[in-house]
This record gives structure tokens, sequence and C-alpha cells, in this order.
């Protein structure tokens, strides 16, 4: 067989044959959605914990309030655990020991990742509120203004500007990491690709496919994220 | 109208005001003077208690500050503050910085707040700035801007912290006036400063402060012209 005809033959055993490019697609589509529902968590829990946080640091040293001291302690022990154990360890506790039961692999997967997520996303958000000068609080609170005020229409609106290069970055990992749940059985791209390598006995086609597809991806992602930047730095030099 | 009692304040190890006591009258203009490091700006700050203070009281009309009961949102809106650093609202217009607080703290509405910024611009001579945004503005117009802010809130006292001194020296001229219209229209005022000229000419009282406590305070006339201690002797020679 020369070259061409090998190349065509793999090419078509790795995607056509048997409509597996509708493999891939349905691949495509369930990194997508984890992708998007680990990142909505994440947000979610990461704006939580990092208000949280953030405002007990921020208290008057004779004013503490003490639930906010037990949700910082709470807070701080989940984002050691998550930083400090890998995402494949977390991954196999939920699907294999947590929720051994369930079937629904890919949620397992979403909601596994989601905590993840929200673990990094706090600290880049607790990072960009810190990042605020400290003198616009003191003016915020010097006009009067309470604590939920001043944050809301004063320190938050400048703290997104500053974490959204860090946050699209947190996006892109997220992204990514989605290939780890196919080691529970998330039926995502990668899932999809070994599926067709233990049928076909050829893995160079499926998974060099399988990272073009993910490089494609997140190349999308980043012109976008760097126009939304752009959009907003705009807003900046008026 | 503020009454403070034997205030004092650390920061950990570090003893900044070691029992200062003080009483400020309604419609003086008060100067604080003083080497730095010396408490004049930590006084200041806990007197809207921006920085909590250790030990002692500070009663504002009648009210104490230093209560954990009292709310400080109410206290601080009679009481503005303008900073070194004018710490202006960079993600909003010059306008909107002024309403923000009297609109969210109930004081006025949106409008009612507008006209009364429109007409504290003019004052200032900056009503031009309105939907300006800080970073097209000088420093000294900033500095006017973060005055009018703290005016639009209708406040009892204002208290500046080194208003001019992270100002060009041309700058420096256009604020100084500004707190002088403010002080012979008979605000009261707390003001840390090391604008010893300012201190002289519109001054009613002047403290002098070292290492935390009030070393001398009088007039600006004696402060400047007949100083007591040595302290202060070696203070303005060093200064004048």
């Amino acid at each position: 067989m020369s070259a061409w005809q090998q190349f065509y033959v793999r090419f078509y055993q790795a995607f056509i044959e048997n409509d597996r490019w509708r493999q891939y697609i349905d691949g495509v589509g369930t990194t997508l959605l984890v992708t998007a529902l680990a990142l909505l968590l994440g947000v979610i829990l990461g704006v939580i914990v990092a208000s949280v946080r953030t405002a007990h640091d921020q208290q008057s040293p004779n004013r503490r309030n003490p639930v906010l001291a037990i949700l910082n302690g709470i807070f701080k022990i989940y984002v050691t655990v998550i930083r400090g154990t890998p995402m494949m360890v977390q991954l196999m506790i939920m699907g294999f020991v947590i929720f051994a039961s369930s079937r629904d692999y890919v949620m397992v997967g979403a909601l596994t990742l989601g905590i993840n997520s929200g673990a990094y996303t706090s600290e880049i958000i607790r990072g960009g509120l810190m990042s605020v000068d400290a003198g616009q609080m003191e003016a915020g609170r010097s006009l009067g203004m309470n604590y939920l005020d001043t944050m809301r229409f004063i320190i938050v609106p400048q703290a997104i500007k500053a974490i959204l290069p860090s946050l699209g970055n947190e996006f892109i990992v997220l992204l990514k990491d989605t290939s780890l749940i196919s080691v529970i059985g998330g039926k995502e791209l990668l899932y999809a690709a070994r599926g067709v390598v233990s049928r076909t006995y050829e893995a160079m086609y499926p998974y060099v496919g399988t990272a073009i597809i993910y490089l494609l991806l997140v190349m999308l992602f980043t012109w976008l994220l760097g126009i939304f930047e752009r959009r907003l730095r705009a807003s900046d030099r008026r | 109208m503020i009454v403070v009692n034997n205030l004092t304040k650390s920061f950990g190890e570090l003893q900044v005001l070691k029992g200062v006591s003080e009483h400020i009258r309604k419609g003086e203009c008060v100067v604080l003077i003083g080497p730095s490091g010396s408490g004049k700006s930590t006084f200041l700050r806990c007197l809207n208690l921006l920085e909590t203070p250790t030990s002692g009281e500070i009663i504002f009309d009648g009210v104490s500050m230093t209560d954990p009961k009292t709310d400080i949102n109410r206290m601080r809106q009679k009481m503005g503050m303008v900073f070194q650093h004018f710490n202006l609202f960079p993600n909003m217009t010059i306008l909107r910085n002024i309403t923000l607080a009297p609109e969210r703290t109930k004081l006025m509405t949106r409008k009612e707040a507008e006209e009364r910024a429109m007409e504290l611009l003019a004052r200032v001579g900056l009503q031009d700035k309105a939907s300006a945004y800080p970073a097209q503005l000088s420093g000294g117009q900033k500095q006017r801007i973060a005055i009018v802010r703290a005016m639009c809130m209708n406040p009892d006292v204002l208290l500046f912290d080194e208003p001019t001194s992270a100002l060009d020296p041309e700058m420096v001229g256009e604020v100084l006036d500004v707190m002088k219209d403010l002080a012979m229209a008979g605000m009261t005022m707390v003001v840390v400063t090391h604008e010893m000229g300012f201190a002289r000419e519109v001054a009613n009282r002047v403290l002098f402060l070292d290492e935390g406590v009030i070393v001398e305070e009088g007039d600006p006339h004696n402060i400047f012209f007949n100083p007591q201690s040595e302290r202060l002797k070696s203070f303005l020679s060093k200064v004048l």
C-alpha cells in the first residue's frame, strides 16, 4: 500500500466508517455541556466563597461576625482540599465512592469539575477584589455607604476588569480538564476517541484528531475572550 | 460637636496614639500639624472610624462613635472625608461619583442629588466636567471633585487627610482656595496638612502632634510666632 492509501484507510477507519464522526460530534457536545455546567457552578461557588472570605478579612476588629468566621473556616478547608488533591483522584472518589450508584456519569463529572473549578475561581476573584486600591473602599464607606453597596458599585466593577484574563485562563483549563471525566465513563470527546481506538486498533488518528479538535475549540474561545476584553478596555480609555 | 476622650490606637506593638483628648466645636477649622509618624492621620481616621480605636471614646453630635451598637454608616453620612489620593471612583463619571452616595443612602433622589451636585460643581468651577471620567482630570481638579463629593452629603464636619500632599505645587492653590471658602462659610473642618500657610491663615486652632500626643495647641498666631515647647520650636524651624 502506498502512503496515501494507508492514510486514506486509517483516516476512513478513524472518522468515517460506521459514521464514527457522529461519536466525535456527540463527544464535543458533551464536552461543551460539561464545560458550561462546570463553569456555571464554578463561578457561583467562586463568587460565594470569595465574597465570604473577603468580607471576613475586611471586618473591623471589634465588630466580628461569628457566622462569617465559621463559613470562612469551612471555605478555607474547601479550597485547601480541592487545590491539594489531583483532579483525577477527585473524579474517581466522586464517581466510584460518593456517587457509585449513579449512572449519570456526565452530571457527576460536571459536578466534580464545578466544585474543583470553584476553588480556583474563588481565589481568582478574591485576588481581584483585593487588587482594588483600599482607598476605594475607604472612600465609599466614608460617604456613609454600607459595605454591600460599596462592593457592588465601586469595588466589584473594578475587580471584574482585573480578573477577566485569569478567569478566561481558568475557563480554558476547565475545557481541557473535561477530558478527564472519560475515566468515570463520561461520554465526552476523548471517550469517543478511545472507543474508536479500541475497535480499530489504531491510535494515532483518533487521538491526534481529538487534540486538533481541542486546540480549535481553545483557539475559538481565546479569540472570543480577546474581543470581550478589548471591549471592556475600550471603555477604560474614555 | 466632636469630643475625643483619651483616644489610643496601636498597630500591633506600635502605639501610634497615646491618649489624645480634644474637643472640636461647631464652625471651627482645626488644623493638625506635626512630623510624619506623629499620628495626625491616624487621629483623623479614627474620628470616622476608618481606623478602629484601641481604647478611648469619640462622641459626635452626642452619639458615641465607638459604641458597637451605633449605626456607623449613618454617622459617617454627616462626616465627610477628603483623602490624600482623592480616591475618586475611576469606573464612573464625575457626576455619578458625586451622586452615588446621597442616592444610595436615600438622602436624596437621583434628581435632587444631580441638582445639588451641579450647583456644587459650579461653585468650584468644574460644572463642565460633570460627564468626564476621573482619569481625564488633573490632580487639582480631582481633589476639588473629591471635596464636592463629600459636600454633596451635606455633612456637619469635613475631615481632610493631607489634601494637597499628592498634588503638583501649581495645583495646591486651587484646592486650598476651595477649602478656604468652605471655612469662611462656617463649615466645621479638621485638616491634617503640611501647608503651614493655610494653617496660619485659615485655622481657628492649630494642634501640634508628636509621638502620639498633642504637644501644644492654640491659635495659629501663638503656635507659629510664640511656640512654647522645644519640640514645636525645632519642628517649625525645619518647616518654615
